[in-house]
């Protein structure tokens, strides 16, 4: 019991809230002590110099009524002021010091022997009957006359004690009040702080533990915690968005390499039943095949992955994209007309984009391949369209094609690495080539667009892929 | 350090390498520098199946070492290699004003790495995995280099003719008619004579663009340049190379 408290204690002092509490105070009594002593230091100033002027005073109207009336004036006068109640302090004293008159019982010696103001609060008795303690504290004017008699007149400043007295109490009383106001703090923001955090680390302590769907709780204050919470929400999604995709991309690499590793293995296995030699080398050469695809295909993943994760520090510089475009149907219309495809061009001159020239020719050939591949199942004539122009601030290179296009609700999908519409994978192809286009646009800071060429035409719309590049700036 | 016993070729078996060989010059000398044994005990087997001698280092430091005392045609250096790693192993050699053509392999990707290799002091830079046809072809023209001046100004194979000056290409002193990129293809093809080209190779020297092309877009090309130079004639003069690539070669 005794240890879980002292635990409890401890943990409550290594949580923040406390800590600052406890700072607060502490900087809040230095201040208080400073400003009481202050304040006090000030008053007492104030107060001695009015009692000195007061007694100043009376020591001028004294020492006039004695040159008027000489010593009996003087006494009379005293013995008069004396009685009035809580007057001053009045001694006269012989020149050995004795105490002649007045309302002094006795004085801490060596006061009278100075002339003038006395340095330093000095001691006194008061004759019995004024209740409280025997001495007292008293600032006083001594003045000698010319017959060698001292007059003294001072006044009371009470018991030592009682200033210090009130200056402690003062301070108590802002200490005890600053010790509550820290305890309602710690209650009111510190605690709801606390709980607050201590929510977040519980719910990041289930997302560590596997269960990446999980949120952090979001309030409705917007305020700092909130506005955290979400954004390490966002941070969530996006990791459990990127994590899914890794999934789904290492389930397909898993499909779509078993299959030509399966034929690998098949083929491999009859070149070694069959023994004649023309056979063999057939099963040989095929299996070379299939590695080679299988080669091009990790290949293109492993492009694919550092485009994207941008570890290819591609050099970028101006790129003549007219020139590229320009060159990259030439080299396919060869291939084109070899398909019974015509191939053409629309290209605006001198369109230079901020880029990779391999990269971007790369991801050119890759869309011309499928342009290739697909537009031969258009009816009528199959055509290919090559088309580069400067489109509001972007520059659009589209490969457009008469084919049998992507139906719209399949466009996206079909980006994604291993994904081909043609389910029966009877055209040859990594099903890769949109994702490294993709990849690359998104290198450029541009876009990759899908959409129908002829949207009217319901047989065949065709496709036109965009490759969209931010135009650098004149 | 490993190295492996002087040119001990027999004639070979398969058929590709056997045509490629048949293009060889006699007695190639090139050096490995490769620390993956595996591919290296492959590398060496085929290269000299091929007709080309073959030393073999597994490390950077001896093959520096073997760079810098034997004389070669070709190195072929891995860009990953124990106690020195490749480029630098270049960089020295170049230092040491030894300007043997030198192949970089490299199981770094194309289009960043491709740069660093060849400012390196590299020739010419292959990715893994690479088919050994590809390699071969590489290091046959990389260490022909040096026979085949740049400066003749015309190209000569049987009765074929290509002027670089004037952009004339004549078989048999008739006239053929060539696109400007037809022209360059039978530019590179005719200065590589007798030596099988990739698809590759043609792919970067024609068209200046550096990965594998997938599809037959250069098969096309290197066809109907073929029909243009050989309509008419009944020699063949642009094979092509099963595996391999293409060659234009005079079989007299």
């Amino acid at each position: 019991m005794l240890s879980r408290t002292f635990q409890r204690s401890r943990l409550m002092f290594r949580s923040t809230a406390v800590r600052l509490s406890a700072l607060y105070i502490l900087l809040f009594a230095l201040c208080a002590a400073f400003l009481v002593f202050y304040v006090t230091a000030m008053s007492e100033r104030l107060l001695a110099q009015q009692t000195q002027q007061a007694v100043q005073e009376e020591v001028t109207d004294i020492q006039r009524a004695y040159e008027r009336g000489g010593i009996n004036l003087l006494l009379r006068i005293m013995e008069r002021r004396a009685r009035q109640p809580g007057a001053n302090l009045y001694v006269i004293a012989a020149p050995s010091g004795e105490i002649l008159a007045g309302n002094v019982a006795s004085l801490q010696p060596g006061v009278l022997e100075e002339e003038g103001w006395t340095e330093a609060p000095f001691r006194y008795e008061p004759f019995a009957g004024t209740g409280g303690p025997r001495f007292h504290l008293a600032t006083a004017n001594v003045v000698k006359l010319d017959n060698g008699l001292r007059i003294m007149i001072g006044r009371d400043l009470g018991d030592p004690s009682r200033f210090r007295g009130i200056v402690r109490r003062a301070l108590m009383v802002a200490l005890a009040i600053m010790g509550l106001g820290a305890l309602v703090i710690w209650f009111g923001i510190g605690r709801n702080a606390l709980k607050r955090i201590d929510r977040m680390s519980a719910a990041s302590q289930k997302i560590m533990a596997g269960d990446l769907s999980q949120r952090l709780p979001v309030g409705r204050s917007g305020d700092e915690f909130d506005r955290l919470s979400d954004s390490l929400n966002a941070m969530l999604g996006r990791i459990e968005r990127l994590n899914e995709g890794l999934r789904q991309v290492s389930d397909n690499i898993a499909h779509d390499l078993k299959t030509p590793l399966t034929r690998l293995r098949n083929k491999a296995a009859d070149a070694l039943d069959d023994d004649r030699s023309e056979v063999r080398r057939g099963a040989l050469e095929g299996i070379i095949a299939e590695s080679d695809q299988l080669i091009r295909t990790f290949n293109a993943l492993l492009m694919i992955s550092r485009v994207e994760a941008g570890s290819i520090a591609a050099e970028m510089s101006g790129v003549d994209l007219s020139a590229i475009s320009a060159d990259s149907a030439e080299l396919y219309e060869p291939a084109a007309e070899e398909a019974g495809m015509t191939l053409a061009t629309e290209i605006e001159p001198g369109l230079i984009v901020n880029g990779n020239r391999e990269l971007i020719g790369q991801a050119i050939f890759n869309l011309l391949d499928n342009a290739i591949k697909y537009a031969t199942e258009a009816d009528g004539e199959p055509k290919i369209t090559v088309r580069l122009a400067r489109v509001d601030g972007f520059i659009r290179l589209s490969i457009c094609d008469n084919g049998a296009g992507i139906p719209q609700k399949k466009r996206k999908e079909v980006v994604k690495r291993f994904v081909r519409l043609d389910e029966s994978r009877s055209k040859p192809g990594t099903g890769l080539g949109l994702s490294l286009v993709e990849a690359v646009m998104e290198l450029h800071g541009g876009a990759l667009e899908l959409s129908a060429t002829k949207e009217d035409k319901a047989d065949a719309p065709g496709l036109t892929a965009t490759m969209v590049f931010p135009a650098p700036k004149l | 350090m490993q190295i492996t016993p002087p040119h001990s070729a027999s004639p070979p078996d398969s058929t590709d390498a056997k045509t490629v060989a048949d293009a060889m010059v006699p007695h190639m000398k090139i050096l490995v520098i490769e620390d993956d044994l595996e591919a290296a005990a492959y590398m060496t087997k085929a290269f000299r199946e091929a007709g080309i001698v073959v030393d073999h280092a597994s490390d950077g430091d001896s093959g520096l070492f073997m760079g810098t005392e034997n004389t070669y045609d070709v190195m072929v250096i891995d860009r990953m290699l124990p106690r020195r790693d490749g480029l630098s192993v270049i960089s020295e050699l170049r230092k040491r004003s030894i300007n043997t053509p030198v192949l970089i392999l490299s199981a770094l990707g194309q289009v960043d790495d491709r740069v660093t290799g060849l400012r390196a002091g590299g020739d010419d830079y292959l990715p893994k995995p690479y088919a050994f046809s590809e390699l071969l072809a590489r290091v046959e023209v990389l260490g022909r280099r040096k026979g085949t001046p740049e400066q003749d100004m015309v190209y000569r194979v049987g009765d074929l003719e290509l002027d670089r000056l004037s952009h004339e290409v004549r078989r048999a002193g008739k006239e053929i008619l060539l696109q400007p990129r037809e022209f360059r293809l039978l530019e590179y093809l005719m200065k590589n004579a007798g030596q099988v080209v990739t698809r590759t190779m043609l792919l970067e020297n024609v068209w200046d663009y550096h990965f594998d092309p997938q599809t037959n877009v250069i098969d096309v090309h290197v066809s109907r340049l073929r029909a243009k130079i050989e309509k008419d004639f009944d020699k063949p003069l642009l094979k092509t190379i099963r595996g391999a690539g293409y060659m234009v070669k005079d079989e007299g």
